[in-house]
C-alpha cells in the first residue's frame, strides 16, 4: 500500500472531511489504486518542462479602483438569505477559539 | 412534428412566422417534461410559472415587430451548476440542495438577454464531478434510448433532456468530458469551447482551469447558434479571453474543400467496441468524402492524459469546494458541539463519496512533500499534452476521434472502480487539458440501438471550422430523424 | 550565558484603496456587519476575482520605496485553510513569485545633543542606522472579522473586510532588540504613510504585525527556535511582546528545556504571550497558483510610471530640511520621522514669516510633547489636530510682531489645543496682548520701585544683578503682558535717573 488508512486520515483531517472505520478502509483502497494508476507520470522525463497552470497564456486584467457595488439593505438581506444560522445581519458560527 | 420536438432554428422560424406562440411552445416543453421526466429524471428543478411568464414576455416582444433577439421564446435548461437568479442551484449535491441564487451567471444573463426561456435546471454529477450521472445526490439521470443506461456524465441531464425533446437545447459545463461524453452517450451535438471562450462567471466551479460552459443541442447549426449567444468576453472572469466572436451560425455551409483532418493513431485502441470504430472511422470516410484531406498524426502523451487530468482536477477541486462550509449558505449539520465539528460534519454528511474521494486526494496531492511528486509532475506532463495538440495542428486543421471506446454502459456497471470510471474519458481528457475546442456530434448506432459519436477537436479559438464540418457531416445523414423510444 | 535575539517581522498593510481587491465593494471601515459584501467576497458558488490595479500601483510604489527587486511575472497563489472569517476556504495571496523581494527598509538612529537615543512616542532608535533587509513584498485579501463576546456558546462574523487589499511585507530575522523591532516598524510606518498606499493606524488593524522571535548564544551565528507571536495591534504591544517573549525563552533555555516551534497570541492585559489554540496543528496550507487568476506581467513602462509618481520619501525630505531651511540635523529628522508632523512643520511655516528654525522649535517642543503626552502617537491624523498648522503659524506669526511675549503664547498655545480657538480669539477674551504702552509700563515700574526703596538703594550702589528682579516684579503687575524688552529698557532708564 501507498498510504496507510491514518495518513488518509490526516489528509482528511485537513480537507475538514470525516471518515467511518469502514469508509476510511474503503478510501484508503482507493487511494492505493488511483495514486498506482498516475505514478505512470514517473516514466516521463519532465526536468526541463515548463509547468502549466493555465491553457491560455494571457496576462492578468486588471479593473479600476471604483466602488461598483453599493448594496442596499434589501439586497445585503438577500445575499444572506441562504445562510444556515444569522443573528441580524451577522453570520452565527459555533464559538472559535483562538 | 410536435412542437416539443422542434430545434432552435425550427422554432424561431415559427415563433416569427407566428405560426407558434412562445407560451405554446414553453407549454409543449413542459407537458413533455411532466410525461417523461418519471421515467427519465432529467431534472433537478423545472421552473414553470418562471418560463410562462418569460415566454408571455417573448410574445410580447415577438408582437411588436422589431427583429427580436435570437434566442426570443426558445425554452433553454441550465445544468445545475450555472445559477439563474432566484433559483435553486443544487450542482447535484445535497450541501447546496436548498441554496436559492442569488445572482444570474453571465451566461444565464446573456441567454435572458437573448430572450431565451429559462426552463429549468437539469441533473449532473454532484459538482460535475462523474462520467455516468451516477453521483448526483438525488436520483440519476436515464439515457432515453435505454433507460437502464446511464446518459453519461457529468453534464448527463442537459443531454438526456436535449435527447428527449424535454428542451429545445440545454447548456451544460465540461472539464474532462463532460459534455462531449453524455452528448455522445445521448445522440445529441454537444460542444466544449475553448478555455476562455465563454464565461465561467456564476457557474459552479469545479477544476477552474478545465471547467468550460457549452451547448448542448439537437443538431449543429443550434449548437452554433446558441455559441454565438454565449460566447464573447466577460469582464468578470479573468481568464476570459478578449478576441472577438466570429458569428459562428453564419459560417456553417462555407464546405471542407482543402480542410486536412488529422487522425490521431492513439485513439484507436485495443479493447475498443468495435461498432464505435467502423462508425467513426465511416464518418471520417464520408468527411473525405466532401472534400477534406485526411492525415496521420500522433499525440505521443495521450497515454498520460487521464491520470494528468486527475491530479490536476482533483488538486483545484479540493481548494474549490472548500467554501462550503456550513456557514454562509447551504447544508450546515445541526447539533454540532464545536467548530470544527461543524466542518467535519457538515462536509462529511453534505457531500457524496466521489466528492469526498476527490477532495481528500486532491489535498494530498497538493500536501507538503507530495506536491512536486504529483502536482507540479502533472502541471509539466500537461505542458507535453499540449505541445503534442499544438505540433499536430501543424499538420492538421481539426483532429477527429470517437468520443469514448464504448456507446452508453449500464447503471451500477462501474461504480464500484474509481479508476474504470475515469477511463470513459480516455478520448475527451486531453482536449481540457490542452484548453482545445471539441464538439461531439452523432455518427451512428450500435447493435442495441445506442448512438456513437464523433469527436472534432481544433486549434484554440477554432470552434467555428469544428462546426463547420460537424454540420457538413450531419447534413448527409439522418440519425436525427431517430429519436428515442420513450 | 548571554543571549542574542534573532527578531523577524511580518507585516500587513491594508491599502487606502476605495475598492477591495478583487471585487467592487467598498473598503470604507465602519460600515453595518455584511454591508460592504457581494457574491464575490461572500465566496458564493461560482464566482471569480478581478484584480484592483491599484493594489498593483501601491505593490509597486511600496517595492521602490523599500529598494526591492520587481518581479515582471508574479503569480497568484491560494493558501488553503478553514476559518469562518475565510469565506472560501482559501485567501488569495502570492506564494512562489511575490511581486517584489530583497529590497531593505533604513531605519536611522536618533540621537540628541547629550548623546542619548531620542524617543518618539514610546519606542527607541537605535543608537547606529542600520538596514534591516526585506525578504518579499506580496498582496493578498484580507479576511474578515469574527465577534467572539457577543454572545454565549457562539461567535459572529462579519465579512466587510473581507478582500480589502493587504500588502505583506517580510523582513528578514535583521532586528536584534525589542526597541529595534519599535524603530524598524515606525521607520516601515513612515515610508507606508509617505508614499500613501496606508494610513498606518495600528489600533484600527490598518497596519498589523507578527513577531517572530528566537534567541541564541551571542556569538553564535545558527538560528534558534522561533516563535511567532500575533496580535499585536500596537507599538507598545510590538515591543512589550517581544521583550516578553526573548525573556521568556531565555528563561525555557536557561532551565534546561527547548523552546517549541508555535504560534503565540500576545495577551495586552496580562502582558503575556500564550500559544494560540487554533494553531496546534501544524498548518499545511497547501499553497497552488490560483486557476481563476492569470499570471500579474509587470513591464517596465508600468514600473517607471509608478516611480515618477512617487512621492518624496522620507530621505529626501530629510535633506530638502536641512538644506531649504538650514535646519539642524537633528532637527530634520524628528521632523521628518512622520509624514503627518513634517506636513505639519511645513503648512506652519507657510503661516507665518519667522524663520523655519522658530518653527521647529515650536512643532518639536509643543506638538510632539503633546503627541506623546496625549499618546496620540498612532492614531493621529494631521486632519484631525485639534491646532491646525495654520493657527501654530499665527500664533508664532504674533510672537514675532510683539503682540505677545513667547512665555504668553504658550499660555494661548495650550488653549489653543484645548478649546481649538483661534490664537487672536484666546489673547482678545482674556486680555493676554503685550503690554507695550509706555505710560502704562512706566506707572508699574514707578509702583515696583516705590515697594522697594531698599533694593533700589542696593541696586544703584552697584548690585545690578537686582535688575531681574525689578523685570519679574513688573511682570508680575501686568500678569506676564508686559513687553519684557520695553520693561527692561525703560528700568534701566529709571534706575539711572
Amino acid at each position: 500500500m501507498r498510504v496507510t488508512p491514518d495518513e488518509v486520515r490526516q489528509v482528511a483531517a485537513l480537507a475538514r472531511l470525516s471518515f467511518t472505520e469502514e469508509e476510511l478502509a474503503e478510501l484508503t483502497q482507493h487511494f492505493d489504486t488511483i495514486l498506482t494508476y498516475v505514478d505512470k507520470l514517473g516514466e516521463l522525463q519532465t526536468d526541463s518542462v515548463e509547468p502549466t497552470a493555465h491553457a491560455v497564456a494571457v496576462s492578468a486584467p486588471l479593473r479600476d479602483d471604483v466602488v461598483t457595488n453599493t448594496p442596499s439593505a434589501a439586497q445585503t438581506d438577500a445575499l444572506l438569505a441562504n445562510a444556515p444560522s444569522r443573528k441580524a445581519r451577522f453570520f452565527r458560527v459555533p464559538k472559535i477559539i483562538e | 412534428m410536435s412542437h416539443h420536438a422542434l430545434t432552435i432554428h425550427q422554432a424561431q422560424q415559427k415563433l416569427r412566422a407566428r405560426e407558434i406562440s412562445a407560451v405554446e411552445l414553453t407549454q409543449a416543453v413542459l407537458t413533455r417534461i411532466q410525461e417523461t421526466d418519471e421515467r427519465l429524471h432529467s431534472y433537478l428543478t423545472v421552473c414553470t410559472e418562471e418560463a410562462l411568464a418569460q415566454a408571455e414576455a417573448a410574445d410580447r416582444t415577438l408582437a411588436n415587430g422589431a427583429t427580436p433577439p435570437p434566442l426570443c421564446g426558445i425554452p433553454v435548461a441550465l445544468k445545475d451548476v450555472i445559477l439563474a437568479q432566484g433559483v435553486r442551484a443544487t450542482a447535484g449535491s445535497k450541501i447546496l440542495e436548498q441554496f436559492i441564487a442569488p445572482y444570474d451567471a453571465t451566461v444565464t444573463q446573456r441567454l435572458k438577454e437573448a430572450g431565451a426561456v429559462i426552463i429549468g435546471k437539469v441533473n449532473c454529477d454532484e459538482f460535475a464531478m462523474g462520467s455516468s450521472n451516477e453521483n448526483s445526490a438525488f436520483t440519476p439521470c436515464r439515457n432515453p434510448w435505454d433507460t437502464d443506461r446511464v446518459p453519461g456524465g457529468s453534464s448527463g441531464g442537459s443531454a438526456a433532456a436535449v435527447a428527449a425533446d424535454q428542451a429545445c437545447a440545454a447548456l451544460g459545463t465540461d472539464t474532462g468530458g463532460s459534455i462531449r461524453l453524455p452528448a455522445a452517450f445521448c445522440g445529441v451535438v454537444g460542444l466544449k469551447p475553448t478555455y476562455g471562450r465563454v464565461s465561467r462567471f456564476g457557474v459552479v466551479a469545479y477544476a477552474s482551469s478545465l471547467d468550460q460552459v457549452g451547448p448542448c443541442t439537437k443538431d449543429v447549426r443550434d449548437c452554433a447558434l446558441l455559441l454565438d449567444v454565449i460566447a464573447g468576453h466577460d469582464p468578470r472572469d479573468s481568464t476570459s479571453v478578449n478576441t472577438p466572436t466570429p458569428g459562428y451560425a453564419a459560417h456553417l455551409e462555407q464546405g471542407l474543400s482543402g480542410l486536412r483532418i488529422g487522425i490521431p493513431q492513439e485513439y484507436f485502441i485495443e479493447g475498443m467496441q468495435p461498432e464505435v470504430e467502423t462508425a467513426v472511422r465511416e464518418a471520417i470516410a464520408h468527411l473525405q468524402g466532401l472534400g477534406a484531406e485526411i492525415v496521420s498524426i500522433s499525440l505521443p502523451h495521450t497515454e498520460y492524459a487521464v491520470a494528468t487530468y486527475y491530479i490536476i482536477a482533483m488538486a483545484e477541486a479540493s481548494s474549490n469546494l472548500a467554501r462550503y462550509d456550513g456557514v454562509r449558505y447551504g447544508y450546515r449539520a445541526s447539533e454540532v458541539e464545536d467548530l470544527g465539528a461543524l466542518y467535519q460534519t457538515t462536509r462529511a454528511q453534505g457531500f457524496g463519496s466521489e466528492v469526498k474521494r476527490r477532495i481528500a486526494l486532491g489535498a494530498y496531492v497538493l500536501s507538503a512533500g507530495y506536491y512536486d511528486a504529483y502536482y507540479l509532475k502533472a502541471q509539466k506532463v500537461r505542458t507535453l499534452i499540449r505541445q503534442d495538440f499544438l505540433r499536430a495542428f501543424e499538420a492538421c486543421d481539426m483532429i477527429a476521434t470517437p468520443v469514448a471506446p464504448t456507446t452508453a454502459f449500464r447503471l451500477g456497471e462501474k461504480l464500484a472502480d474509481p479508476l474504470t470510471m475515469y477511463l470513459s474519458d480516455i478520448f475527451t481528457i486531453a482536449v481540457n487539458l490542452a484548453g482545445l475546442p471539441g464538439l461531439s456530434v452523432p455518427c451512428g448506432f450500435d447493435q442495441h440501438g445506442l448512438p456513437v459519436g464523433l469527436q472534432l477537436i481544433g486549434p484554440p479559438f477554432e470552434e467555428e471550422v469544428l462546426l463547420r464540418a460537424g454540420y457538413a457531416y450531419e447534413r448527409g445523414h439522418d440519425w436525427r430523424t431517430r429519436k428515442p423510444p420513450l | 550565558m548571554s543571549y542574542e535575539a534573532v527578531i523577524g517581522l511580518e507585516v500587513h498593510a491594508q491599502l487606502l484603496t476605495e475598492s477591495k481587491i478583487f471585487c467592487g465593494c467598498s473598503t470604507r471601515f465602519g460600515a453595518a456587519p455584511n454591508q460592504h459584501t457581494c457574491p464575490v467576497c461572500l465566496g458564493l458558488p461560482g464566482v471569480l476575482p478581478v484584480l484592483n490595479k491599484k493594489v498593483v500601483d501601491f505593490a509597486l510604489r511600496a517595492a521602490l520605496a523599500t529598494h526591492c527587486t520587481i518581479t515582471p511575472t508574479s503569480r497568484w497563489a491560494r493558501k488553503n485553510y478553514f476559518y469562518p472569517d475565510l469565506p472560501k476556504g482559501y485567501q488569495i495571496s502570492m506564494y512562489e513569485l511575490p511581486i517584489a523581494e530583497h529590497g531593505y527598509v533604513e531605519v536611522p538612529a536618533l540621537r540628541t545633543g547629550s548623546g542619548q537615543a531620542l524617543r518618539l512616542g514610546s519606542g527607541q532608535a537605535p543608537e547606529q542606522a542600520k538596514k534591516v533587509r526585506l525578504t518579499r513584498i506580496h498582496m493578498e485579501e484580507d479576511a474578515g472579522k469574527s465577534i467572539h463576546d457577543a454572545e454565549a456558546g457562539a461567535s459572529l462574523v462579519d465579512l466587510n473586510r473581507t478582500g480589502v487589499p493587504l500588502l505583506e511585507i517580510v523582513s528578514e530575522p535583521d532586528i536584534r532588540s525589542a526597541a529595534e523591532a519599535g524603530s524598524y516598524l515606525r521607520s516601515l510606518r513612515a515610508l507606508l504613510q509617505y508614499i500613501e498606499v496606508c494610513d498606518g493606524n495600528m489600533e484600527e488593524g490598518s497596519l498589523r504585525c507578527d513577531a517572530n522571535v528566537s534567541i541564541r548564544p551571542r556569538g553564535s551565528t545558527e538560528f534558534g527556535t522561533r516563535t511567532e507571536t500575533k496580535n499585536l495591534n500596537s507599538f507598545r504591544a510590538v515591543e512589550k511582546a517581544i521583550e516578553h517573549e526573548i525573556q521568556r525563552q531565555t528563561e525555557v533555555v536557561e532551565a534546561g528545556r527547548r523552546v517549541v516551534q508555535e504560534t503565540r497570541l500576545w495577551d495586552a492585559d496580562r502582558e503575556v504571550t500564550r500559544p494560540m489554540r487554533s494553531k496546534e496543528f501544524a498548518h499545511d496550507y497547501r499553497y497552488f497558483p490560483d486557476p481563476d487568476l492569470l499570471p500579474l506581467v509587470v513591464d517596465r513602462a508600468w514600473v517607471e510610471r509608478v516611480r515618477a509618481d512617487l512621492p518624496e520619501l522620507p530621505a529626501a525630505r530629510r535633506a530638502r530640511f536641512r538644506r531649504d531651511y538650514d535646519l539642524p540635523a537633528y532637527d530634520a529628522e524628528v521632523l521628518t520621522a512622520r509624514k503627518d508632523v513634517a506636513d505639519y512643520f511645513e503648512a506652519s511655516l507657510r503661516a507665518c514669516p519667522a524663520a523655519p528654525k522658530v518653527v521647529s522649535n515650536w512643532v518639536m517642543d509643543s506638538v510632539l510633547r503633546f503627541v506623546k503626552e496625549e499618546k496620540l502617537d498612532a492614531a493621529l491624523k494631521i486632519e484631525t489636530w485639534p491646532c491646525p498648522p495654520e493657527r501654530l503659524g499665527a500664533l508664532i506669526g504674533l510672537i514675532q510682531d510683539g503682540v505677545i511675549s513667547t512665555t504668553i503664547a504658550k499660555t494661548v498655545y495650550e488653549d489653543m489645543r484645548r478649546t481649538g480657538q483661534a490664537p487672536e480669539e484666546i489673547i482678545a477674551s482674556k486680555g493676554l496682548r503685550q503690554v507695550s504702552d509706555t505710560d502704562i509700563l512706566q506707572a508699574a515700574i514707578a509702583e515696583v520701585l516705590t515697594a522697594n526703596p531698599d533694593k533700589v538703594e542696593a541696586y544703584r550702589g552697584g548690585k545690578e544683578k537686582l535688575l531681574g528682579f525689578f523685570v519679574g516684579q513688573v511682570m508680575r503687575a501686568t500678569q506676564g503682558k508686559a513687553n519684557p524688552q520695553l520693561v527692561n529698557t525703560l528700568l534701566r532708564q529709571k534706575l539711572a535717573q
